[in-house]
């Protein structure tokens, strides 16, 4: 199978493949080193890549002119929240889709993206105008909602092909040796699921984490999750690009560790299965 | 197995989803449909008098609807050129023998998971700022003049932020297809002299349709609603030169307050949306099955 490789090719591969991963990470990179910068060193010419005067200046000033904590916790209430009651509403519905389908489960699926392809301006003044009219406007429980209905139908969608994974067989032969259904919850399904189920949480949680629309136009300064938080720096032009750093690295950081720590799982969830 | 005491549990365990999911798209959009034919503007509370297809008409017929339209296709299609085509190159590449591959891959997968308001400030200042961003200093080194990105080409500036925080995701579904792939399919056309070339167009590109036609579908969806990128950048310009439909709906809602315009707008987003959407689920429809 593995054919025999000379290592001289394989060196060729390995500098190609590593000058362009570094020039697509490069940004983030940048963006971390450029976060320890004094403003002067940030924007000095020539750049100074490394042998500058290291300061953490710049994230203590973020943290005390900005509210980050409240920013964070927004975005993990919201995200979190938002994919764990997705998950309680899907999680039966693409059972029943995965085990006991009708002639209609695939529309119905198909219909489930197709909301997905409403585009958010189609419903954006609607939603603005019963938001602020009860007072759903800038608040937690507002956006919670709203992240829930837009992940649900690609919820659904994954539990589905995770699910349709799971033999029937299974199911049949511990009925015949007389397993009740709660057993058969319990010691057959729910551990063949969890490995579908907790990458289904991690990317909706990604998703929840960096939608970009909706936070930004039913939040203020109460809900603001980061995305928010980071759209406040926009205004200034020229001498803060330290800052700017800091305050995006605050913002990413925990997103991208999490995703790097999933990036396995996260694949076979983002194509819906449909690429092995 | 599916008798009917299960099938009635189906339904019912499905319900929720699909009843809730229904309201989601029912109600609001009910209510844009209604608002569209009224003369409704925040700043004039009480009257909201029917007015026909007035706000279609203004909406349809100012000059930023087609600009925009043209701006939502090309961003949609440049982003999609970029990712798709790149993420081959990227994912072949990676499928190479190579040290160091898990490091790799983490490296390329990174930019998904910025957030766009994030990657947007980020390029905007640090590398496309005109004086001080990178792109500049390189310009410079060559002895060029550093160009003012979005100024001067606005839309390709965004359509370039918006494809690196998409590329990673292309080049990782497209490397999961391609690490699939049969060896020996392709070391037997090796053996019957066909080149690399035409190995990769008749043995790698069939076998990655599929990745490729999911790549296109989610991306599609999200592209035609990108919005962060463009407000926290050039806010629709210079002029309505950046401004897709997302964003002139916006504009029309958030900053002018004039409900009316806004719901009209957004209903022919859904209805050019829609056509994009039967297209696209024939397209998966068909892929999805075998």
């Amino acid at each position: 199978m593995a054919r025999t490789v000379s290592n001289r090719r394989k060196w060729t591969f390995t500098i190609i493949a590593w000058v362009i991963a570094l020039l697509i990470f490069f940004p983030i990179l940048w963006t971390f080193l450029t976060s320890f910068k004094t403003e002067g060193d940030a924007v000095a010419v020539p750049p100074h890549f490394i042998f500058f005067h290291w300061t953490t200046e710049n994230y203590s000033e973020i943290w005390s002119r900005s509210n980050y904590l409240l920013y964070f916790w927004n975005s993990v209430v919201i995200s979190i929240g938002s994919t764990l009651i997705g998950l309680a509403i899907s999680i039966p519905a693409a059972w029943a889709m995965a085990f006991s389908p009708t002639k209609h489960t695939k529309d119905v699926l198909m219909w489930m993206l197709s909301t997905k392809m409403l585009p958010a301006v189609g419903v954006l003044v609607p939603i603005y105008l019963i938001f602020k009219n009860t007072g759903l406007l800038d608040t937690r429980t507002g956006l919670v909602i709203v992240m829930t209905m837009i992940n649900l139908p690609i919820i659904v969608w994954m539990l589905f092909t995770y699910f349709k994974e799971i033999p029937n067989d299974i199911l049949e032969a511990a009925r015949m040796d007389g397993a009740t259904l709660g057993k058969e919850l319990i010691y057959i399904l729910t551990p063949m699921a969890i490995p579908g189920i907790a990458s289904t949480l991690l990317l909706n949680i990604i998703l929840a984490w960096n939608e970009a629309f909706w936070t930004l136009n039913l939040t203020a300064a109460n809900a603001g999750p980061l995305t928010a938080f980071i759209a406040s720096y926009s205004a200034p032009e020229g001498l803060f690009y330290a800052k700017l750093s800091a305050a995006s690295t605050m913002a990413i950081a925990p997103i991208l560790i999490m995703g790097w720590f999933s990036q396995k799982q996260l694949v076979r969830g983002l194509t819906f299965g449909a690429v092995k | 197995m599916a008798t009917t005491h299960t099938k009635a549990a189906a339904r019912l365990m499905m319900s929720p989803a699909v009843i809730l999911l229904l309201i989601w798209m029912i109600v609001p959009l009910a209510l844009t449909v209604y608002y569209s034919f009224l003369n409704y503007n925040l700043l004039m509370p009480g009257a909201h008098n029917f007015v026909g297809f007035t706000n279609y008409r203004y909406f349809l017929t100012d000059p930023a609807f087609i600009t925009s339209i043209w701006n939502t296709l090309l961003l949609v299609v440049g982003v999609l050129l970029i990712t798709v085509i790149g993420g081959i190159a990227l994912a072949l590449l990676i499928d190479q023998p190579m040290f160091g591959q898990g490091i790799v891959r983490i490296l390329v997968i990174a930019p998904f998971f910025v957030m766009p308001t994030v990657s947007a400030l980020v390029w905007k200042n640090m590398f496309m700022n005109p004086v001080n961003g990178l792109f500049a200093w390189i310009a410079h080194l060559f002895g060029m003049q550093a160009i003012d990105w979005l100024a001067q080409v606005p839309l390709l500036s965004i359509i370039l932020i918006v494809a690196w925080g998409w590329l990673p995701f292309a080049t990782l579904i497209i490397l999961t297809a391609l690490q699939s792939l049969d060896e020996e399919q392709k070391e037997a056309a090796e053996m019957d002299g066909a080149g690399i070339v035409s190995q990769f167009v008749y043995i790698t590109l069939p076998h990655l349709a599929r990745a490729i036609t999911v790549v296109i579908l989610i991306q599609t969806i999200f592209l035609l609603s990108v919005f962060a990128e463009i407000l926290v950048t050039t806010n629709g310009g210079p002029g309505t030169q950046s401004t897709n439909l997302t964003y002139l709906v916006y504009q029309q809602a958030l900053l002018q307050f004039d409900v009316g315009g806004a719901s009209a707008g957004g209903i022919v987003a859904v209805i050019l949306a829609n056509i994009v959407a039967i297209f696209l689920v024939r397209l998966v429809g068909k892929n999805l099955e075998a």
